[in-house]
């Protein structure tokens, strides 16, 4: 909410500057987002009247005026605008002044000279748009600084409001903050009602008094169509930033924004016998003061007469019955609609507005007819009329009760950790206008009317505390309890994983976690992703199935911006629906393309391949003490080459995929690739076994390596687990340190040089009883891969 | 002896105009070696006459001796000259870069998010987690935030056609840890979280850590105290902060925490004590146990404590910004 200072200052006027008077409004929870000056300095801009006004002989476009600013001799100023004319106030810029960056200077304009501007509105910063110059009133005094007449010393102060501080909506529910932080008292504007001149009534008749607790009408005919918003209350507005529309609809903004109370007027002529405050049928359509034509709901409650919908009830007006020029007779309404159904409607009809929002936080159900008698006498004052009899229709039954809520002095202590003096608390809350009643423990409080977030005891603290100020209270750190948190022996944490990855030469990305459509469907399409029903763009649209669609995208934009090699991981959730279920799984997944080393001398360097990712990932399973519950088993997926792909398969569970994204994938998202992927479940990869020391032997090992040819198809896996079969238990270690692919012959064959490293645990070996196990070896090798030993 | 000198004279002269170590060794074999001089000059001392054999053999192995010595001087020599000539050649320029895969690092929001998780450990808080896609229940009614309450529209939230959504915060955690665990409990939240929203300032997905402890006799002044002593920590200095009342449903009293930047206040956090109807949807007894909860933004924290301008940038995942932390 958007007010002035100075309107402000006209109900609580504490010696505080507007910085002190800011940081204390944020203190008490009414958050200050901004301090505006209201307008330019206007020391400069003299109040004149315009004696005479010529066209320029020379400038079809120009007048030459003659301006009286209430000294000895007449300006002539050239001006420009349409509007100028003979017998106006104006505002001038003299000689010496400072408009918006520009001195003003005297000039000559097309051969006759200038000595000052005319000024626009939007010129002095007094508006947004103007149109031509600004016009003052007749009685503004000759002479006088603009910045004098209008009072512009003032701040527009914009406080941000929490949602249960409904009664902050207005210059009253501030003041009374203000004034009871300052321990002031408050000086409102004397509200006194206005009898009725004549008996002109219009019949209320309400529906639902859940929806609408109370209703307040009156008639005031015969104001005058010509009245224009005296500038007091046009300057008030505007530094609230409300618009000027027309007296009337002036006033009930002015009210509302003064008391709180959105009120709304209706042209009179245009209400067909009586008010009914119903819902609406289902499809009825109104046109709404913004031009919109909506269709309404029977849950929306609308204001209508006998015949149509007039407004939709507490949000906007409708346009056909809206004040106007031409209108002579209104009907004013002031009313309480249910918070929860305004919030609901206002949200539906993505209309929030002024009234709306007041509605929807709260208004003070007492608060009705005050702010009616507060209208009809400013409206009187400014349009004139005749008012008729105020007519209520409310239920008290269905209005917001306050509650009675029990204070005790205990729980204040226990809450907040200190003790504050029974008369602070007293002196703020009697401010704050609850009753309160002492008792042994405390008191029994009362919240006034407008206080509907006051339900139980620490929302009363609270409010004692926002006064006592949080920076008052002591600060400590509390004393533990007797207990140490578990501490797992047997779960890695993911963070170890992290760094384990970042050592491995990977950059940590943070992706969002909804993607492109497009991107996933080339990923993973088999996967119907979760889509948002509201993204914030098309682009991030879908939960993602699979980290690798961020890191993808992320690749791609790093590759654009020249970088040769980019290794990136990623650790986060992803979304897989599956059978009516959505499985939201924590996820490692890796992307790596480019160099394998960095550029560096005398080194050969090679791009990366998939064993460089296979043996990160081997390193990570080291780390996990799982090597040797981990298959790397030839798969295929959607994303990855056929050729180059396989699962990860941990304790006989699936946990990943490793391999080198489909070549038909590279070039359609225009990667340079090759790039190779991984993604794992990290719940499999942070559990770990707790170490089992085991004695080891002490007895020499034997090596023996054997070379031999194999078709090229025969997988290493294979190979492994014939050799481990028939080697028994004397084998201890089998590794390979040389695989060579034949080129020219047809057979196309494959060479792999294996090394086994022999040891028994009691006693050391003889060559004899090794020499019988590579024999069972390789006579395996032979007869199951056709393997042919080499020299 | 005339011949023992001669020898000497000559050995002394092939030693010194050696060069190398196979010479030096071609020399000592040829002079004090089975077959040579000294050895000859020996066994013709049998033919001498009695008396002057022992000192011819007393002159002989003196000569040896000399030999000897001066063979070994040399050796050092040729050593010393060879080692120094090894080195001189395997010298090399020290300057040039170093061999070797580069490491990674992590994200500077994972960075932030380790330090201030092991900061508050310190504390005996434990990391708790939960769901990103979470139910309208734990995500808002169970946090007192009923339906059609303008403090719904206080979080812009991403919805999903079954009427889940994207977490808005990490509060839902507090939920499903009471709904599981009896007080006393301390835990901590950290994790991606929803809202909305994207400009300069706000990036639809960004990062909160969420703080919880219930327990016996728990106030504002141990809220205060926790908060303080973690920033302090953090930051490792003194941070000057402000409590400036606010309100969050699940809360009461709430307040925000402004950090003061030397120039102006930047808020960081939300928290407050656990609201009563919070407690009681997890069947704790309000009036038995108090607690405090906070919601703290890790993008934020991690912007002041790297001085990083635009959070934007730590979504888009750009190397060289990465390579910074």
């Amino acid at each position: 909410m958007k007010f002035s200072e100075q309107w402000l200052r006209t109900w609580v006027n504490p010696s505080i500057s507007t910085t002190e008077l800011a940081d204390q409004l944020s203190m008490l929870g009414l958050e200050v987002d901004n301090l505006l000056p209201v307008a330019v300095d206007c020391q400069q801009i003299k109040i004149g009247f315009v004696n005479a006004c010529e066209p320029h002989p020379d400038a079809k476009k120009l007048s030459v005026c003659q301006v009286d600013i209430g000294a000895e001799d007449l300006l002539t100023i050239v001006c420009g605008a349409t509007n100028v004319c003979q017998g106006i106030k104006i505002a001038v810029a003299v000689i010496g002044a400072n408009i918006a960056g520009m001195d003003i200077k005297p000039t000559t304009l097309r051969g006759v000279e200038s000595f000052g501007m005319i000024c626009s509105a939007k010129e002095l910063g007094l508006a947004e748009e103007s149109n031509g110059i600004m016009v003052l009133p007749e009685a503004a005094p000759l002479g006088t600084s603009l910045q004098d007449y209008l009072e512009l010393d003032d701040t527009s102060i914009d406080i941000d409001l929490t949602p249960n501080r409904g009664d902050c909506f207005s210059i009253q529910g501030v003041a009374r903050e203000v004034a009871c932080r300052n321990k002031l008292t408050l000086t409102p504007p004397e509200i006194s009602p206005i009898t009725n001149t004549i008996t002109t009534e219009h019949d209320v008749n309400i529906h639902d008094f859940v929806a609408c607790g109370c209703y307040v009408g009156r008639v005031i005919k015969n104001i005058n169509p010509d009245a224009v918003t005296p500038i007091w209350m046009q300057e008030r507005l505007r530094r609230s930033h409300l618009r000027c529309i027309h007296p009337v609809v002036d006033v009930t903004n002015y009210v509302m924004l003064e008391l709180g109370q959105p009120m709304h007027a209706f042209d009179l002529a245009q209400i067909d016998k009586g008010i009914v405050v119903r819902y609406a049928k289902e499809n009825e359509k109104l046109q709404i003061l913004n031009d919109e034509t909506i269709t309404l709901d029977s849950e929306t409650l609308v204001i209508a007469d006998k015949i149509k919908p007039l407004a939709l009830a507490g949000i906007m007006g409708g346009l056909h019955s809206g004040v106007t020029s031409a209108t002579t007779d209104i009907f004013l309404e002031s009313a309480f609609f249910n918070p929860v159904m305004i919030c609901q409607k206002a949200r539906q009809y993505g209309l929030q507005t002024d009234s709306s929002q007041r509605f929807e936080r709260g208004v003070d159900s007492e608060l009705q007819v005050k702010a009616m008698q507060r209208a009809t006498t400013l409206l009187l004052d400014i349009v004139g009329g005749e008012a008729g009899p105020i007519l209520e229709k409310s239920d008290s039954k269905t209005l917001p009760q306050t509650q009675t809520i029990m204070l005790r002095r205990d729980r204040i202590h226990a809450l907040l950790g200190t003790t504050i003096d029974d008369s602070f608390i007293v002196e703020v809350l009697t401010r704050l206008n609850f009753n309160i009643e002492a008792n042994a423990d405390g008191w029994q409080v009362q919240a006034p009317s407008f206080r509907f977030d006051m339900s139980i005891e620490e929302d009363v603290i609270e409010e004692i505390v926002r006064h006592y100020g949080y920076n008052n209270l002591p600060t400590h750190i509390p004393k533990f309890s007797g207990y140490l948190n578990a501490v797992s022996e047997s779960t890695m944490p993911l963070s170890r994983v992290r760094h384990l990855l970042a050592d491995l030469g990977y950059r940590e990305a943070i992706c969002y976690s909804f993607v492109d459509s497009e991107i996933q469907q080339l990923l993973a399409p088999e996967i119907k992703p979760l889509a948002l029903a509201n993204p914030i763009s098309q682009d991030l649209s879908q939960m993602r199935t699979t980290l690798w669609a961020g890191l993808l995208r992320a690749l791609q934009a790093n590759q654009k911006r020249q970088q040769a090699s980019v290794r990136l991981f990623e650790t986060g959730l992803r979304f897989v629906p599956q059978d009516n279920e959505l499985r939201q799984e924590r996820m490692i997944a890796g992307v790596a393309s480019g160099w394998c080393l960095p550029p560096q001398w005398s080194v050969d360097n090679k791009k990366i391949d998939f064993y460089d990712i296979k043996g990160d990932l081997t390193a990570l399973f080291t780390l996990l003490d799982k090597q040797d519950d981990v298959n790397f088993v030839a798969a295929e997926h959607p994303a990855l080459h056929p050729g180059q792909s396989c699962k990860i398969i941990v304790n006989d569970e699936t946990c990943g995929y490793l391999g080198a994204l489909h070549p038909r994938l590279v070039s359609e998202l225009n990667l340079q690739g090759p790039v190779y992927l991984f993604e794992l479940t990290s719940n499999v990869l942070t559990k770990i076994p707790l170490p089992a020391y085991e004695a080891f032997s002490k007895y020499p090992m034997i090596t023996r390596d054997l070379a031999f040819w194999v078709a090229k198809g025969t997988s290493f896996a294979a190979i492994r687990a014939d050799i481990e079969q028939n080697a028994g238990e004397l084998l201890k270690k089998l590794e390979i340190f040389d695989v060579y692919y034949e080129k020219e012959l047809e057979s196309a064959n494959k060479s792999m040089a294996l090394r086994l490293t022999f040891q028994h645990s009691k006693r050391t070996l003889v060559d004899d009883e090794i020499q019988a196990v590579v024999t069972a070896v390789v006579s395996s090798l032979q007869k199951n891969f056709s393997a042919i030993l080499r020299d | 002896m005339v011949e023992l000198e001669q020898i000497q004279q000559r050995a002394q002269d092939a030693i010194k105009t050696a060069t190398d170590l196979a010479t030096l060794e071609q020399i000592r074999v040829q002079y004090l070696g089975k077959k040579g001089a000294i050895t000859d000059f020996l066994k013709n001392v049998g033919k001498l006459d009695a008396s002057q054999r022992p000192k011819a053999g007393q002159a002989a192995n003196q000569t040896k001796q000399i030999i000897a010595s001066w063979l070994q001087e040399q050796k050092d020599v040729l050593s010393q000259q060879a080692l120094q000539a090894q080195i001189q050649q395997e010298t090399i320029d020290v300057t040039l870069p170093g061999r070797g895969q580069q490491i990674g690092g992590l994200h500077a929001v994972t960075k932030t998010t380790e330090r201030l998780v092991s900061i508050f450990q310190q504390l005996g808080f434990i990391v708790a987690e939960g769901p990103e896609i979470e139910s309208e229940y734990y995500n808002f009614d169970a946090l007192n935030i009923p339906a059609h309450h303008p403090a719904r529209t206080m979080q812009d939230t991403f919805y999903f056609d079954d009427g889940r959504v994207l977490r808005t915060h990490t509060s839902p955690v507090q939920i499903r840890t009471l709904k599981n665990q009896k007080p006393p409990v301390r835990i901590i939240a950290p994790g991606r979280v929803y809202r909305c929203d994207s400009d300069a300032t706000h990036t639809p997905m960004f990062h909160q850590v969420e703080g919880l402890w219930v327990d016996k006799n728990v106030s504002f002044a141990d809220l205060k105290g926790v908060l303080q002593g973690f920033l302090n920590t953090f930051f490792e200095h003194d941070v000057k902060l402000r409590f400036r009342p606010s309100y969050f449903p699940f809360t009461e009293p709430s307040a925000e925490v402004d950090i003061w930047r030397g120039s102006d206040w930047l808020e960081v956090l939300g928290c407050g004590m656990v609201h009563p109807n919070v407690l009681r949807e997890v069947g704790i007894d309000s009036e038995e146990y108090t607690g405090f909860a906070f919601g703290l933004g890790i993008d934020r924290l991690a912007m002041l404590r790297y001085g990083i301008d635009d959070l934007r940038l730590f979504f888009d995942n750009d190397l060289q910004f990465l390579q910074q932390f």
